[in-house]
């Protein structure tokens, strides 16, 4: 069981290293994004380090949203859905494996740019610190609610925008929680209980999502 | 649950229970929204502290109530739906979406309205307001993803499969708007939570509330009749239904 | 045995067909013909589960797939329209991937099933770069190693050669001959033997069945 796990993550990882613009492009998107805000709105540092955490989260939610057709369109396409939904083990666990590859592949990326951003933004270090931690716990999520949106829209022909509409509005409270708690880290308070309710929704997304995201491929692929 | 039931006599029955339900939901609505209405708007009180304007509540509240109640119609007939795999409840979320949203924009327009001599600003980012524009967007989302699917089976599913993540999340997205409202807007009084009401003022406001739960009632079981008939086209007694109407 | 009843097929408000009975034992092979739109391949669908029908339930070994998914699945091979090989990946590592993901025998030599679909110098290069027909042997060459009992094809002979047509064909005998059963779809004709060869037309909204 655990090693048909591995072998689907491996396989993406394989697919997607083949074929490196995939990776690369949410990247380059996300860091021209931030860049934007400043060319925007002025290079005023206390203005920038206290939008710092929204314009980097809303960012990083909009680079998520471009790579996720990316997450099934590809296997949808080739047939290698149908084929994993035909497979003798339960379809949650594989495609729980897919949405960790995903992960892997696109939000540890925008984890690991994140101190250039902050640099870019003026970020303090106690607010970076924060932000760090709200996006390794935040993306996991993020990732797992947009698999449903994916999974849903997959075999529809313009389901590109379909997938924002119905993904964004879901995506706020990971957006809310996030933000506090980098504002907070930044006015020194303590933004402990802002993590641990983004890790208990992580965790009831682990749980849950998949199931829902099997679900909805079941009703995407017939 | 209802699996016992023949798949065929299903739904030309369900059709048949609708229709005979739907005039009594609107014997009940008429009555009370017109007495509701009149007395609300003229008859009860004004407020000491927001004069005439107040009695915007006697629509928007109750347009608030049902955009929650439509909803939670939604997840029932969704989870109803998808755990007994009855296609009727499918298509009842799919019928009730578009009248929430309704209720939603109700609810949210009067809100903003009410905002204007309030806050003297048709849009401030208060916590309800907030969560009702966000339960809006929800609202499109299903909606737009039924209307993607051309097989409306499938598209059922796929809204109903929404709806019960957007139950799930629902709360939790109410709750964080909350808290980034009372961290962002320090103490601002919420103009829609009084802390009592004068008897005379909650009478029309529970009529009001009654006929918008009684229309809400009527509306689902119209639509529902409605995806119903479009659904079963090529069935049997839908043909026969529409021969009928034309020769008579 | 793969067994279906009563099934009833609705694609977009339209009905395909009505009231399909069918049963297929080991051994058999079963080709499904009838013109295009007839509803072949939601047939197929349907009887891997892939789609759920309007009414009427898929049966195999007396059990309701729905209800049994993952020992189904344990028993199924299908290759659709679409060949579920990924372009990215090499020959040798997709058939590494479907020998792990599907019941397949683990200790057969995948470099001898590439030699048989005549893959051999090719097995390293990206599917991309591959022909259809390769790609599409690249598909059939699970068919050397699986463990499945049921083999559901929908066009298998699609862009594939003389001599491919040919080894396919000798394929699906001796999986029959050895207790299998083939379900398929094709307007290529096949020269199997009539012992255990069933045809089922399908037409417009009614269904007849024949037995050749």
């Amino acid at each position: 069981m655990f090693n048909v796990f591995i072998q689907v993550v491996r396989q993406d990882l394989l697919a997607a290293f083949r074929h490196q613009s995939a990776i690369l492009n949410p990247i380059w998107f996300f860091i021209i994004v931030v860049t934007l805000f400043p060319l925007g709105l002025g290079t005023d540092p206390t203005l920038l380090s206290r939008i710092a955490p929204g314009v980097i989260w809303v960012a990083a939610l909009l680079a998520a949203l471009l790579s996720f057709e990316r997450l099934f369109k590809d296997d949808y396409i080739d047939g290698s859905l149908e084929q994993m939904m035909l497979s003798p083990y339960p379809l949650a666990w594989l495609v729980s494996a897919k949405v960790l590859a995903h992960w892997l592949l696109t939000s540890l990326p925008i984890l690991i740019i994140s101190p250039l951003l902050a640099i870019f933004l003026s970020l303090q270090i106690d607010a970076f610190y924060a932000l760090s931690l709200t996006l390794l716990i935040g993306t996991p999520i993020l990732s797992l609610l947009g698999a449903i949106g994916v999974a849903l829209t997959v075999g529809l022909r313009k389901g590109g925008i379909l997938l924002s509409l119905i993904m964004l509005p879901l995506s706020i409270p990971i957006l809310i929680f996030s933000t506090m708690a980098v504002e907070a880290a930044a006015s020194g308070q303590d933004y402990l209980g802002f993590v641990l309710l983004l890790a208990a929704m992580l965790v009831g997304a682990i749980t849950l999502a998949p199931f829902a995201i099997a679900a909805a491929l079941r009703v995407s692929i017939s | 649950m209802l699996k016992w039931l023949h798949p065929y006599a299903k739904a030309e029955h369900s059709y048949a229970l609708a229709g005979k339900l739907m005039p009594w939901f609107l014997i009940l609505t008429i009555p009370s929204f017109l007495v509701g209405i009149v007395w609300g708007l003229a008859f009860a009180p004004a407020d000491y502290q927001q004069g005439d304007s107040f009695r915007i509540i006697y629509i928007h509240v109750p347009a608030a109530m049902m955009a929650m109640a439509a909803y939670s119609t939604m997840a029932i007939a969704a989870f109803v739906g998808l755990v007994w795999q009855v296609r009727l409840a499918e298509m009842a979320v799919a019928a009730t979406a578009p009248i929430g949203a309704v209720y939603t924009f109700i609810a949210l327009f009067t809100g903003a309205a009410w905002g204007k001599p309030m806050w003297g600003a048709w849009w401030v980012w208060d916590a309800r307001l907030t969560s009702e524009l966000i339960l809006l967007f929800v609202y499109m989302g299903i909606i737009a993803l039924y209307n993607a699917f051309s097989d409306k089976v499938l598209a059922g599913r796929a809204a109903s499969i929404l709806t019960l993540v957007g139950v799930i999340n629902l709360p939790i997205i109410h709750f964080s708007v909350v808290w980034w409202n009372t961290l962002h807007q320090g103490a601002t009084i919420t103009k829609f939570e009084q802390p009592s009401i004068a008897t005379e003022m909650l009478i029309p406001l529970l009529m009001m509330i009654f006929s918008f739960a009684t229309f809400l009632g009527f509306m689902i079981l119209y639509r529902f009749r409605n995806e119903l008939l479009q659904r079963e086209q090529h069935r049997a007694w839908v043909v026969k239904l529409v021969q009928a109407k034309q020769r008579g | 045995m793969l067994e279906c009843k009563d099934l009833t097929c609705v694609r977009e408000q339209r009905v395909l067909f009505k009231q399909l009975n069918l049963i297929v034992k080991p051994g058999e092979i079963l080709h499904i013909e009838g013109p295009n739109g007839v509803g072949k391949s939601s047939l197929l669908a349907l009887l891997t589960g892939l789609s759920s029908a309007y009414s009427g339930d898929v049966y195999w070994q007396q059990q309701k797939i729905t209800a049994q998914r993952e020992t189904y699945y344990q028993d199924l091979l299908y290759l659709g329209h679409k060949s579920g090989v990924k372009a990215e990946l090499t020959a040798l590592e997709n058939c590494q991937g479907f020998q792990r993901l599907y019941s397949s025998q683990t200790d057969v030599d995948l470099y001898d099933v590439l030699l048989k679909v005549g893959l051999v110098g090719y097995e390293d290069i990206p599917a991309a770069q591959l022909s259809a027909g390769q790609q599409r042997r690249i598909a059939l060459a699970r068919m050397y190693f699986t463990e499945c009992k049921l083999w559901i094809l929908d066009e298998p002979f699609t862009s594939l050669d003389k001599e491919a047509i040919k080894s396919l064909e000798t394929c699906l005998i001796k999986h029959a001959q050895q207790g299998g059963i083939v379900v398929l779809t094709t307007h290529q004709a096949l020269s199997i033997p009539e012992a255990n060869y069933k045809k089922l037309f399908l037409t417009k909204a009614t269904v007849e069945e024949h037995y050749v």
